[in-house]
């Protein structure tokens, strides 16, 4: 009786409690934790020496280099443009606004095949651009710079998005404080506006990341899926499925979501060591 | 400083949040722009620190027409009305901030800067906070932490948006002397924006009551409430 009477209206009862959080656990479990699991427990089937004989290949490690650089050049490009358009978006005025941020969720909704296919399309041998590319030696489509863009694309909203809602709540007032006390663009934007989204593009930054290396569709389209020259991780562990060859298929499967565990790792590490500034910014 | 402003009017689109209005601000006073929110007092006052540029007119400092000045040449120490202070920053380096910002060839030593913030924080009489976080301040020690870093670099004048505004009633009167004081100290022309006409009265040496764009009447406290100039005025001030 005295139970009930003395709860807090924001909070359910305890049977209701438990019921929410147990369906919350046992999704997480199912969609999860167990698919995760799953993949580690394929890959090492054969025991850890198959697996690590089926990295060895050239192909994979070749696979596992071009991941790492592809996502090494488009998210710092990716990191600056997120934070150019955010800037631009929060701290100025403009006429069509509305339109430019719609413009920058487009990869959302975008299919990332249709993307490929634009970019297969614009800088393909048979347009007027690729043929001229491909002549003066520089074919962006089944080669890099075509992987590059296509990844890029997909993930351009990532660090602007996450950026936005941040800025717009924190206003301009501490850009003309600082600039009022006769700092410059450049200092103002070093030494008040990068401090108070750091969290925010860092998480951006990871989130990007993520899906830089995971890229499946687009990145098929346009790389043409070479094996040692143009397959990335997720294009080769594809390939090496649809071969039935599974223990190298979850192997580099695997590899794929270790690197992702190392930057969650990586970003509570930060947090950690970063967290009274954090509680005296209440930023997250 | 002397302050003159001339013809100044300011559009926004299609709204005239200033039509043109002037005004003479004699070096060394303390002034008021008294009026309801939308009365164009904040835009005037971004206008002369520089945030803001008028659609037409000019303004003055010291004779010397300054409308092109950049933000960082009007050198005013402007006090924002939520304060803005640099929420990742201490109080010392809040205060620090401008001093730091000072191209190399002006800019102060590493222990004369201290020197300087710890002057600037004994003035605001609060010498020991130095190291805290402006999340970990009071409303009114935010305010006067504000004014410190708006004083460290040496402003030719003092701006300040309704620099009482987000404080209560008792810490209000209490910094309303505090700010008189730093006046009188300084000598700095000063300009507050305020809706509120007790605070105007008090504090200032000459008011100006604003409405819709327009000044209303400039004058001595004493002077506008024995003669209020325009029904508007007769209205506002025995609100």
């Amino acid at each position: 009786m005295s139970d009930a009477t003395f709860r807090p209206a924001t909070e359910e009862t305890p049977l209701a409690r438990r019921i929410l959080i147990g369906l919350a656990v046992t999704g997480l479990l199912i969609l999860v934790f167990a698919p995760l699991v799953a993949v580690f427990v394929e890959a090492l089937r054969d025991g850890i020496m198959a697996s690590l004989e089926s990295l060895a290949s050239r192909d994979a490690w070749a696979a596992i280099k071009l991941t790492l650089t592809i996502a090494a050049i488009s998210v710092p490009l990716n990191a600056i443009f997120g934070v150019a358009a955010a800037w631009f978006i929060t701290k100025f005025d403009f006429r069509g606004k509305a339109f430019l941020i719609t413009l920058i969720d487009l990869p959302f909704s975008v299919s990332p095949v249709v993307a490929g296919l634009c970019i297969v399309l614009t800088f393909g041998a048979n347009s007027a651009m690729g043929a001229w590319l491909v002549d003066n030696g520089y074919p962006i489509v089944f080669a890099m710079p075509g992987i590059i863009l296509a990844t890029m694309f997909v993930t351009f909203p990532f660090v602007a998005r996450e950026l936005i809602p941040v800025m717009i709540e924190q206003g301009r007032a501490e850009e003309e404080a600082a600039l009022t006390l006769g700092a410059g663009g450049w200092r103002v934007f070093w030494t008040v506006t990068l401090p108070n989204i750091r969290w925010a593009l860092l998480y951006g930054v990871l989130l990007c990341n993520a899906r830089a290396m995971g890229e499946f569709g687009a990145v098929a389209v346009v790389s043409g899926k070479i094996r040692g020259e143009t397959a990335t991780i997720p294009t080769t562990i594809e390939m090496l499925y649809q071969e039935y060859l599974s223990v190298a298929a979850f192997t580099l499967a695997a590899v794929l979501a270790l690197l992702a565990l190392v930057t969650l790792v990586l970003k509570t590490l930060l947090e950690l060591r970063h967290a009274d500034q954090l509680a005296a910014t209440h930023r997250h | 400083m002397h302050i003159e402003i001339d013809e100044i009017s300011k559009q926004f689109g299609a709204t005239a949040a200033l039509h043109p209005v002037s005004l003479a601000i004699p070096s060394g006073a303390l002034v008021a722009l008294l009026g309801p929110s939308g009365s164009g007092k904040t835009t005037l006052l971004r206008i002369l620190g520089g945030l803001e540029y008028p659609t037409s007119g000019r303004v003055l400092f010291d004779g010397q027409d300054a409308t092109g000045l950049t933000v960082q040449q009007r050198r005013a120490g402007f006090v924002f009305q939520s304060y803005a202070l640099f929420r990742h920053m201490t109080v010392f380096d809040n205060i620090a901030y401008g001093l730091n910002a000072r191209p190399r060839a002006t800019r102060p030593q590493k222990a004369e800067i201290a020197r300087r913030v710890t002057k600037l924080l004994d003035l605001i009489q609060l010498p020991d906070i130095g190291a805290r976080y402006p999340s970990q301040l009071s409303g009114g020690q935010r305010q006067r932490v504000a004014l410190a870093r708006a004083l460290a670099i040496e402003p030719r004048m003092l701006l300040l948006d309704e620099p009482f505004g987000a404080l209560d009633a008792k810490v209000r009167k209490e910094l309303r002397q505090g700010l008189r004081d730093i006046h009188d100290t300084t000598g700095l022309t000063t300009v507050f924006v305020t809706h509120d006409q007790d605070e105007a009265m008090e504090l200032a040496d000459v008011v100006v009551v604003m409405s819709m764009g327009r000044i209303e009447q400039i004058g001595k406290p004493q002077d506008i409430r024995a003669r209020p100039a325009t029904p508007f005025v007769r209205e506002f001030i025995s609100a």
